[in-house]
């Protein structure tokens, strides 16, 4: 019973850095109907730069927010320079770009950080929590508090305020929201800075917690959180949410206590397949559509 | 000819085989593929397993492996017919990851050492290698564009493409998007492990990770870069993505990242591709009335 709780805290945990992570995309293909697979770059830049704000500051705050700044800045830069001129031609097209950027980012990380796996310099002092006999670690709880406070932040800017209702409007009909007065353009760009900080959050938190930042470290998830979007319907978010926190149970619990003979990875895929044969809609239906 | 400057034209020739079969999925049938890789896996799979396992010669193995590679193309191109546009492409490259993992995880295929000793060709008792070899694929290269050419000019070829144009329209007219989806990933599947039998006995060693994601992102790359649709785009994308690494060669530590900068400013700025309509090149050269 202890452990199984471990299990099932450890995989809340990863979890909601998925979830993190998909939101970004989820976000940007409800939108721009685009397949973001440089968000994971994006992300791997988040990291980088949380681990030098960290290694100057000592501060896990400063650390965040210098990721999430840079992060946005990358991301609206990427919107700009290179999907927006491209939103006229076929879905493929855009998707090609991407995965350059991608590349060309992974390649700028291992040219100016080097090849290595680079650890966070101390790991932050944080005492593990005890309820009965079932003890939780720091870093477990700060990856669940930390994440848990941006799912709140981004719920709230979605559902209670005029730039949230702004956002839902452009991403149900572009044409539509704009003849209503909302400026699309901007809108497009913020979500690309807001998907784009979070998914900073997401790669300073994952150095954190495995205590690894490494050039490719988006690679694996570039594809898995794609995977997570269309399993939660692609372009609903709370889908994408959802799907993510399932999917890091599913994995957690399955390396605890069954032995397939399939990686961890190929998971995401599996569920993927299977979703597609009895709801092709997705977990959950966008309501609007 | 200088033994690198063979290799690396017989690689291309390969690539450009297997660019062209996806070429017939995603350029004439317009069904996107980010998986193309599994195919040519699963053909050079073919070829090892069957020569060294059952001891079959290149000749008898080539035309096997392509016919299974052909049959397992129109098994997993069944989900194009429920799924499109980006769920096809996730689910391609779902099928990718899955294959790539069975050959990685399952003892049948050698595992992560992959399957060695596959032996090369002999052709009235000469090996074939180097400059024999090159020309073997060039000439299989030629057959293959011949046939890609017959195919585009066919009434099946104008079917698919009318398919990927308009579905719905065609199916008005009596195509048939099932048998036409299908064939389209028949063909093109067959085409990819054409390809994975010739890289198969040409580097006599093949591991789960030659066929993994990024083989099927170049592999697009190619298509899109060389021109969606067109018979020579697809060799074209293969000339010039296969040759880019070897030219920023000396750059040892940029040349990657070259290789995705150049894959990005075309992208960007010629999207159609090199040959593609609207093109630079179509620009300065119109083509001539007819």
């Amino acid at each position: 019973m202890q452990l199984f709780i471990e299990h099932l805290i450890n995989g809340l945990a990863v979890g909601s850095i998925y979830a993190l992570m998909a939101l970004g995309l989820a976000m940007v293909y409800g939108i721009l109907r685009i397949l973001h697979v440089a968000h994971a770059g994006v992300y791997a830049i988040g990291g980088y730069v949380g681990l030098f704000a960290f290694q100057a500051t000592d501060s896990f705050f400063v650390a965040i927010a210098a990721a999430m700044v840079v992060c946005a800045i990358v991301g609206v830069a990427i919107e700009k320079v290179i999907y927006y001129p491209l939103l006229k031609y076929p879905p493929y097209v855009p998707l090609i770009a991407s995965i350059a950027i991608f590349l060309s980012i992974e390649e700028i990380c291992r040219i100016l950080a080097g090849p290595y796996i680079l650890g966070f310099p101390r790991r932050l002092a944080l005492s593990p929590l005890t309820l009965g006999s079932v003890s939780i670690g720091g870093m477990q709880i700060l990856v669940l508090l930390t994440s848990f406070a941006i799912l709140l932040v981004l719920w709230f800017i979605s559902e209670r305020t005029e730039l949230g209702l702004a956002m839902q409007a452009t991403s149900q009909d572009m044409a539509m929201a704009s003849a209503m007065g909302v400026n699309t353009k901007r809108i497009i760009s913020i979500t690309f800075a807001m998907g784009s900080a979070v998914a900073a959050v997401a790669g300073v938190l994952v150095g954190i917690y495995y205590n690894q930042v490494y050039p490719t470290m988006g690679a694996v998830p570039a594809y898995k959180t794609l995977a997570i979007i269309v399993v939660g319907g692609l372009g609903s978010i709370p889908g994408a949410v959802l799907a993510a926190i399932l999917l890091g149970l599913a994995e957690a619990l399955l390396i605890g206590y069954a032995a397939v003979p399939l990686p961890r990875d190929a998971l995401a895929f599996i569920a993927m397949i299977i979703v597609f044969m009895i709801r092709p809609q997705g977990l959950l239906d966008r309501k609007t559509r | 000819m200088g033994g690198y400057f063979t290799t690396v034209a017989t690689m291309i020739g390969i690539y450009a085989l297997v660019a062209s079969g996806l070429n017939i999925i995603v350029g004439f049938a317009g069904q996107i593929s980010l998986g193309h890789a599994a195919f040519f896996g699963i053909g050079a799979y073919s070829t090892a397993l069957l020569c060294t396992k059952l001891g079959l010669s290149f000749w008898w193995s080539l035309p096997l492996a392509t016919l299974i590679t052909g049959l397992i193309g129109a098994l997993l191109g069944i989900p194009s017919l429920r799924v499109k546009d980006d769920f096809l492409a996730i689910t391609t490259i779902g099928i990718n990851f899955i294959v790539r993992s069975i050959f990685l995880y399952v003892p049948f295929f050698g595992g992560a050492l992959g399957i060695g000793g596959i032996p090369t060709p002999t052709l009235l008792d000469t090996r074939l290698r180097g400059e024999y070899y090159l020309t073997l694929v060039l000439v299989l290269l030629a057959l293959t564009t011949w046939f890609v050419h017959r195919f585009a000019r066919s009434w099946t070829g104008l079917a698919t493409e009318a398919m990927r144009e308009e579905e719905t329209a065609a199916g008005a007219m009596g195509i048939s998007h099932v048998r036409f989806k299908i064939l389209a990933f028949t063909i093109g599947s067959a085409m990819a492990g054409l390809g994975g039998v010739l890289y198969a006995h040409f580097v006599n060693f093949i591991s789960p990770d030659d066929f993994g994601f990024p083989v099927s992102i170049m592999l697009l790359s190619m298509v899109v870069l060389g021109g969606m649709g067109k018979i020579w785009g697809p060799i074209l994308g293969a000339i010039v993505l296969g040759s880019l690494p070897e030219v920023f060669r000396p750059l040892v530590q940029y040349r990657m990242l070259l290789y995705g900068a150049a894959l990005l400013l075309v992208i960007r700025y010629q999207p159609q591709g090199i040959l593609g309509e609207g093109s630079l090149l179509r620009r300065l050269f119109p083509r001539g009335r007819r």
